[in-house]
């Protein structure tokens, strides 16, 4: 159904919250001295395109009807050039948690605080705009957009300590990495265009469906197209920015990087890949076009990203850097159920998400509150971080690492049993092996850092962390639901089912 | 369709794309590598404009285009902000002399 313009204005509540609120912190920027007030409208901006966007699930005309959630309204925005569906929304509460937690991040980080904080909080909030809109966009010219919105303010985020060295240099070797991705992209979307006479998705499917394209340039067109969007994603060969960007970057941009784009680049991958590029068959199975084998393709990318992610991880001693690498390997898992062409893959895709996003963004936390403390982020300075006063950001620590290397019954054990069983369901029986093989040398890394934590004895020089009210708060908010999602996953999980649904009009 | 063919465009299109790619890989100051970004938008934006010539729906290549020329400019923008900032505290702007990150 196309919904016109009346009600594409109704539909898009959530991203015109965050752009009213992103445009009235650059007008309070001049005016308001104390910053903190800006923060504060940040945050709530961002629980109420949370809330906006739940109420995207609802029936149009009953959108106080809690129920509603589960069915919902789907259809076409703005001339066809937006979808909301299922999909789409799941993605857009995540990224709304994401921004929220981010923005919490924030008001607690020292590295934000001493700079210009009005252009921070408006420019996390236009990068939140740019990912709602990945995760809606149904056209290449909206793709490659909304895209840009991301990366463009994620550069100037990333490069926001503008007198530290490595942050400067960071923002440029993004900007360098991005910049070159992209165009590529583009010229990859151009050759679509040109095989299929159109920007939308499902005409570009229906014109290579039944079209004489030439299965060879097609497929070359989409390995162009990947450029961007494995940028986006951090995977093989497209992922060397991220340990530089997730080093240099300010803790909770890296946060927010390692967690809102990356979810932002699989929607935009797989709205584009399974609608767009496969056909939809019995029991929730999908077949790629004839002759376009991007699922090889992508499995080579899937086990590279994992192994390469998982091996550099080994030996890194800055623990930003260590997460980058990390999160690199965990773009490789998310890929595994990406591969496997079915919607049992989508669902545990979708729901890994939720709980990276969870342990991930607490991994951040902690690493936000030690380097607020004493400075420091190599892993000397976590030396008996339990010993020195840090013995509740240790134990959660703890429980993130845990939970990201697997380990029940945390969240990300969940996460990972769904993935693996997509895997072995579909009889990609090296790919599980080889996943299997790296989450064995992930929890080489991950535990050795609790070892330090908790096992090594501080020297006295690495300095006492304390944890204020405010941060400890936000540890809470992230320990707590990583602990119960790995006790009780159900509702999760069965929202992560029926968001598998993609909106085909 | 009056004159050049298209394969004739696609191919300018195409020599664009590697000349953009060889800057991009062989530059090392920064700015030359902006440079080399832009020719790569403009080696797309040629294929869009050709297509959009040579298709049933000329407008949506020549909207992408013109989009594409907006965002190129926004990214230039951005990108030289980022340089400015690098010269200042590096007193260079040769991505090689930039070494506050460990590789």
């Amino acid at each position: 159904m196309d919904l016109g313009n009346a009600a594409s204005v109704a539909y898009s509540a959530p991203e015109l919250i965050l752009i009213a609120a992103a445009i009235g912190i650059v007008a309070a920027d001049l005016v308001v001295s104390a910053k903190e007030q800006l923060g504060a409208v940040a945050l709530l901006a961002c629980a109420a395109a949370l809330v906006a966007a739940i109420g995207l699930r609802m029936p149009f005309s009953e959108r106080w009807i809690v129920q509603g959630l589960l069915h919902g309204a789907e259809g076409w925005l703005w001339s066809r050039m937006l979808v909301v569906d299922g999909f789409a929304v799941f993605f857009k509460l995540v990224f709304a948690l994401a921004a929220f937690v981010t923005i919490w991040m924030s008001l607690g980080s020292a590295e934000v605080q001493d700079g210009d904080e009005g252009e921070y909080y408006a420019l996390v909030l236009a990068s939140t705009v740019g990912l709602f809109y990945m995760a809606s966009a149904a056209n290449l010219l909206m793709a490659y957009l909304s895209l840009e919105l991301v990366s463009l303010t994620s550069y100037v985020l990333t490069g926001y300590r503008r007198h530290d060295r490595r942050s400067g240099e960071a923002a440029l070797k993004y900007l360098v990495y991005g910049g070159v991705a992209s165009a590529v992209m583009i010229y990859g979307m151009s050759w679509l265009y040109g095989l299929a006479g159109s920007l939308e998705y499902l005409k570009i499917h229906d014109a290579l469906t039944h079209g004489a394209a030439d299965p060879l340039t097609v497929f070359v067109a989409v390995v162009l197209v990947l450029a961007g969007f494995g940028f986006k994603i951090a995977a093989v060969p497209f992922h060397m920015w991220a340990p530089d960007v997730y080093e240099g970057a300010p803790i909770p941009v890296t946060a927010f990087l390692s967690v809102g784009s990356k979810a932002a680049g699989f929607a935009i991958l797989i709205r584009l890949f399974y609608p767009g590029l496969s056909e939809s068959g019995e029991g929730g199975a999908w077949a790629p076009l004839a002759g376009v084998d991007w699922p090889g393709l992508m499995l080579v990318v899937c086990m590279a990203t994992m192994t390469l992610g998982n091996l550099a991880a080994l030996g890194q001693r800055n623990v930003k850097r260590l997460l980058a690498y990390s999160s690199i390997a965990h773009a490789g898992y998310l890929l595994m159920g990406f591969v496997v062409l079915n919607d049992t893959g989508l669902r545990a895709v979708l729901f890994y998400l939720v709980t990276y996003y969870l342990m991930n963004l607490g991994a951040f936390v902690v690493v936000m509150v030690v380097a607020n403390a004493t400075g420091r982020e190599d892993m000397d300075g976590y030396r008996g971080l339990a010993w020195r006063g840090g013995a509740v950001p240790a134990v959660a620590m703890a429980i993130f690492l845990f939970s990201l290397a697997g380990i029940p019954p945390l969240a990300g054990f969940v996460g990972k049993f769904y993935l693996f069983a997509a895997v072995v369901e579909q009889r990609f029986y090296l790919l599980a092996l080889v996943g299997f093989a790296n989450t064995l040398v992930a929890l080489y890394y991950y535990a050795r850092l609790v070892r330090t934590m908790f096992l090594d004895q501080p020297r006295g020089d690495e300095g006492v962390v304390a944890l204020d009210a405010h941060n400890a708060f936000l540890l809470y908010f992230l320990t707590i639901p990583t602990i119960a999602l790995g006790l009780y996953w159900a509702p999760v999980i069965a929202l992560a089912e029926r968001s598998v649904r993609f909106f085909l009009g | 369709m009056p004159g050049v063919p298209l394969q004739h465009v696609l191919l300018v299109g195409l020599v664009l794309f590697a000349l953009g790619l060889y800057t991009v890989l062989t530059r090392r100051n920064a700015i030359g590598i902006l440079m080399g970004i832009e020719l790569l938008l403009n080696a797309a934006n040629v294929n869009y404009v050709a297509f959009a010539r040579y298709s049933g729906a000329p407008t949506d290549g020549q909207i992408f285009a013109i989009f594409v020329v907006m965002l190129a400019a926004a990214e230039a923008a951005v990108g030289l902000a980022i340089v400015l900032g690098i010269y200042r505290n590096f007193e260079s702007i040769d991505v090689d002399a930039t070494h506050a990150l460990r590789h």
